[in-house]
């Protein structure tokens, strides 16, 4: 016992006595469709990452390919090549995680705060499945790697501010760095209350609260092997959607992970990481903060998760060889009561996800040969085995109503493959994947959306949606003046989304029916980027960004949430101690929307920012100042991606300050 | 080894303890485990005893196991040939209600089974009283005694006027126990022919829109309307229930010319069709 007091002690002493923050350098990928967006780096960046402290979701916006899907101010759900959840792999370090809430409320970007990560790695298309099958892309939000830096204590307290809202934000991250044993612990609080629109109109119920707290340990056993250990808590409460008739009064997760690294650049085994995991999510919608609602509702969910994965890389020859054996066990449970306005009615219940359990297990290949100093060739290769089963026979029973032939287990068998090639500086790549219906699309019973105003309801007998997939890239130079065109284009089949059951009457008081999952032939999604910079001098340099986008389906609708086009103009001026930007970005007035699934037109806009940035050195101490002005002319406007047409932020100033001692 | 030894011991030690507890009673094998008593109704000679699962009587559907214990030696009798009259008595006159004949349960020595079908009660569960005439050894007996009937929390049987201005019964059978998905609907359709003769009515068809009053009058998919099965003489549907809670059965009773008797269709004006039964869960 006292033995155990002392370790604690230790323990506890050790995570309080360290400091001196790395600039971790932003990793050079292989191939140009990935995007790697280095998060909280404190130090001055000159292009679009200003805010140290803003939220993973505000950073990963700034991805070409990514644009983030808003229900209110906080948990944005990303999406790439405009594909959503569903059709994306979002991991956190490769762990498969998988949110909580029937209506996408808990992205799992919104479990890990910007003080955990250390990058976000974006992967367009199949680039994107080395943790699992997806068709749109993946993300991967990568955590410091294992550093034995023998700096001693580092640590630093970052402080934010944010007129609009009052938004406050307040971190602390210390670290302990040795020559064998390490561990980093961080803190992060945030608090929002209603943020203002344009012209001040507040957006009620956009309220939200939330703190995140990690510890990342590693050891070293041997000069080549580590073990490292790694453990998430976040948890949100008050979190209000303007854009959703509820709000969440608890998103909380637990995210677990212990590894073994070994490493050798020597050997033809030139690294070789073994992690296993586990994650649990709870989630809490409810309404009682809304006044007025047809009929008061708990919807409670839970999403378990436990999986392994192991991946080595070899290097041999001409060859870069990456292989990862993985696998994932979740459950993920969801139910819903109402309480009748009659108190004499009793409340009624249904699952709304009846205790689904996934098993997957897979591998991936991945070689990347270099032919010459100019050209390279890269293949992927991704198998898996994956299966659903209905653990609730009350499940199976419900969803016997709108699918007589539901079956308890549903085994599919998965594939995706992908090649490039690449000379210079251009880069033409192939691809096809499968992916599985996710768990609301296969199993979900209910599921209120208030974008389309429908219930919708799983189908258990979906195919796999498939994709074949082309993209292409390259890359101008004319002295200062770089340009880079990238490209993608999707043919989907079985594309899944939401078809409407005349027969059905909708469950949601108030919707205007019942749509079922059920799978288009085909859909079509396109898109092009077009990004130039221009260097006027050392200092002052130009970034633009212009995007086009195309979808449709076999049935001759736009498909929804397909961006309209986009555009970004920036310019930066930039001296070692500081910078500063002024951004002009906005979208063209969306005339491609989908009114068959739901969508208005959303008028153009166009908003402006201005930001600063200084750094003062104060002996061995160093603070970063980071200020603004978001949305300087305080428009009031809202995109396609937001849920309902919910304005954004007017005007809003802000200051993030960070110390490092 | 010793497990071996210990166990016959155990064995014969707890048979001995049964048996002695067993002593004082007729050594009999209890064919009603799982209902429970209803009531007793006592003439000189025997007892009716009558159980169902609820243990008393409620409008609606009944479903009654009845067995006749001798009050000499307290056993009871294999073979009877039993009938019954259910009678409610009004201020001004008095009428009886649906039932089944009573016939032995396959399988059981001493189990014999029908069902009654309350249209109505008092509100303290008075009016109604049960006659049995049954045959034992060639030699009749009978028996009349009061019964209580009580309300039933939810209306599960109607009488209602057809538009030929006959008065016919509906009452819910099945489900007993609802489940989220689709149920087995069976409804027992009976005519009021006159005060103490309910035939069961074949061959129409009841029209089925079940409605959540609770969610906004709403309703779920891929039900089937009521038709006549002559293997039970009842009428049978599927019936969707999407989650657990309070739900209105809406009934159109269509004759077997296809003229609606009762009931309306439901509309936004029409919350509720005149003809309906209701289920909770």
């Amino acid at each position: 016992m006292k033995k155990g007091i002392i370790i604690n002690i230790g323990l506890f002493c050790s995570c309080f006595c360290f400091g001196q923050e790395s600039a971790p350098k932003p990793e050079k990928d292989t191939t140009q469709l990935k995007e790697v967006i280095v998060v909280a780096q404190r130090k001055l960046s000159n292009y679009r990452q200003e805010k140290t402290l803003s939220s993973i979701d505000t950073y990963l916006e700034k991805a070409n390919r990514v644009t983030m899907i808003k229900r209110g101010n906080y948990a944005w759900e990303p999406s790439i090549n405009n594909m959503v959840s569903d059709r994306l792999n979002v991991t956190i370090d490769g762990m498969q995680i998988f949110g909580a809430c029937t209506d996408k409320m808990d992205p799992i970007t919104s479990y890990v705060d910007v003080s955990n990560l250390e990058k976000v790695i974006i992967a367009s298309g199949q680039e994107g499945t080395e943790n699992g099958h997806c068709v749109g892309g993946g993300i991967n939000l990568k955590v410091n790697p294992s550093k034995f830096k023998n700096s001693g204590l580092n640590s630093s307290v970052d402080l934010g501010y944010e007129t609009n809202g009052n938004y406050k934000i307040a971190g602390l991250d210390l670290e302990y760095s040795g020559e064998t044993f390490y561990a980093n612990t961080d803190f992060i609080f945030r608090k929002s209350d209603n943020y203002d629109a344009g012209g001040n109109n507040e957006v009620l119920y956009s309220q939200f609260q939330k703190f995140n707290i990690s510890f990342l340990g590693g050891y070293k056993l041997q000069d080549n092997h580590t073990l490292e250990t790694h453990i998430i808590y976040d948890k949100a409460t008050d979190v209000g959607y303007p854009a959703l008739p509820m709000d969440v009064s608890l998103a909380e997760a637990l995210i677990t992970s212990v590894s073994h690294h070994y490493q050798n650049t020597a050997n033809t085994l030139t690294s070789l990481e073994t992690k296993l995991y586990f994650n649990t999510i709870t989630h809490i919608m409810d309404d009682s903060n809304r006044p007025d609602v047809p009929i008061r509702m708990d919807m409670p969910g839970w999403s378990d998760t436990y999986g392994f994965y192991s991946k080595g890389n070899f290097r041999f020859k001409k060859h870069n060889l990456l292989v990862n054996v993985n696998g994932f066990y979740n459950r993920s449970l969801a139910e819903m009561t109402m309480y009748p306005n009659d108190t004499n009615q009793p409340a009624m219940f249904m699952y709304t996800w009846p205790d689904i359990r996934t098993l997957y297990t897979g591998i991936y290949f991945k070689d990347d040969i270099t032919l010459n100093d100019k050209e390279r060739i890269s293949g992927t290769f991704r198998m898996g085995y994956h299966s659903n089963t209905v653990a609730k026979q009350e499940g199976i029973e419900s969803l016997q109503i709108f699918h007589p032939d539901t079956q308890k287990t549903r085994d599919r068998f998965l594939t995706s493959m992908s090649g490039q090639y690449s000379k210079n500086n251009t880069i033409i790549g192939i691809g096809y994947g499968e992916r599985a219906p996710s768990v609301s699309e296969g199993y979900g019973f209910f599921l209120f959306n208030s974008f389309d105003n429908y219930d919708y309801i799983g189908n258990p007998n979906l195919k796999n949606e498939k994709a074949i997939e082309f993209n292409a890239s390259t890359k101008f130079k004319f002295k200062t003046l770089n340009f880079e065109v990238a490209s993608s284009f999707f043919y989907l089949s079985n594309y899944i989304i939401g078809e409407i059951d005349p027969l059905a009457n909708s469950m949601t008081i108030g919707a205007n029916g019942v749509r079922l999952y059920q799978a288009l032939d085909h859909a079509v999604i396109f898109d092009v980027f077009l990004n130039s910079n221009y260097k006027f001098s050392e200092k002052l340099s130009l970034n633009s960004c212009i995007g086009y986008n195309y979808g449709r389906g076999s049935n001759d609708k736009n498909l929804p949430l397909i961006s309209p086009f986009s555009y970004l103009a920036e310019i930066n001026y930039s001296i070692p101690k500081f910078n500063a930007s002024l951004q002009l970005e906005g979208n063209g007035n969306q005339s491609n929307y989908s009114s068959f699934y739901g969508e208005n037109e959303t008028p153009a806009y166009g908003v402006l920012h201005l930001n600063f940035g200084n750094i003062f050195y104060l002996q061995s101490n160093k603070l970063i100042l980071k200020y603004g002005v978001e949305n300087l002319l305080d428009t009031n406007y809202s995109t396609y991606a937001d849920w309902n047409n919910i304005a954004r932020q007017g005007r809003n100033l802000y200051l993030n300050a960070s110390f490092l001692f | 080894m010793k497990l071996k030894h210990i166990l016959p011991i155990l064995f014969i030690s707890l048979i001995a303890t049964g048996c002695s507890t067993d002593d004082n009673d007729i050594p009999t094998l209890n064919e009603v485990e799982g209902l429970l008593k209803i009531q007793e109704i006592v003439n000189n000679n025997h007892t009716i005893e009558l159980y169902s699962k609820t243990g008393e009587f409620s409008t609606g559907y009944n479903n009654v196991t009845i067995r006749i214990k001798d009050n000499e030696n307290n056993s009871y009798f294999e073979n009877a040939t039993i009938s019954w009259v259910p009678v409610m008595q009004m201020p001004t006159m008095q009428h009886s209600c649906p039932k089944t004949a009573i016939t032995k349960v396959s399988g059981k020595k001493t189990m014999f089974n029908g069902s009654l079908i309350y249209q109505m009660t008092n509100t303290d569960g008075s009016g109604w009283s049960l006659t049995f005439n049954y045959t034992i050894n060639n030699v009749d007996y009978s028996v009349t005694d009061t019964i209580s009937v009580y309300q039933a929390e939810k209306q599960n049987v109607t009488t209602i006027m057809g538009a030929d201005d006959t008065r016919y019964i509906l009452a819910l059978i099945e489900p007993n126990d609802p489940i989220i998905g689709i149920n087995d609907l069976m409804i027992g359709l009976y005519k009021m022919e006159n005060m103490m003769s309910f035939p069961v009515v074949k061959d129409y068809t009841i029209m089925l829109d079940p409605r959540m009053p609770g969610m906004g009058n709403h309703s779920s998919p891929n039900n089937t309307d009521l038709s006549f099965k002559n293997t039970d003489s009842m009428y049978h549907g599927n019936l969707s229930l999407t989650m657990t809670g309070y739900w209105v059965l809406n009934l159109k009773l269509v004759d077997d010319n296809n003229t609606l008797l009762k009931g309306e269709d439901v509309t936004e004006q029409n919350e509720k069709s005149s003809l309906y039964l209701e289920i909770e869960f």
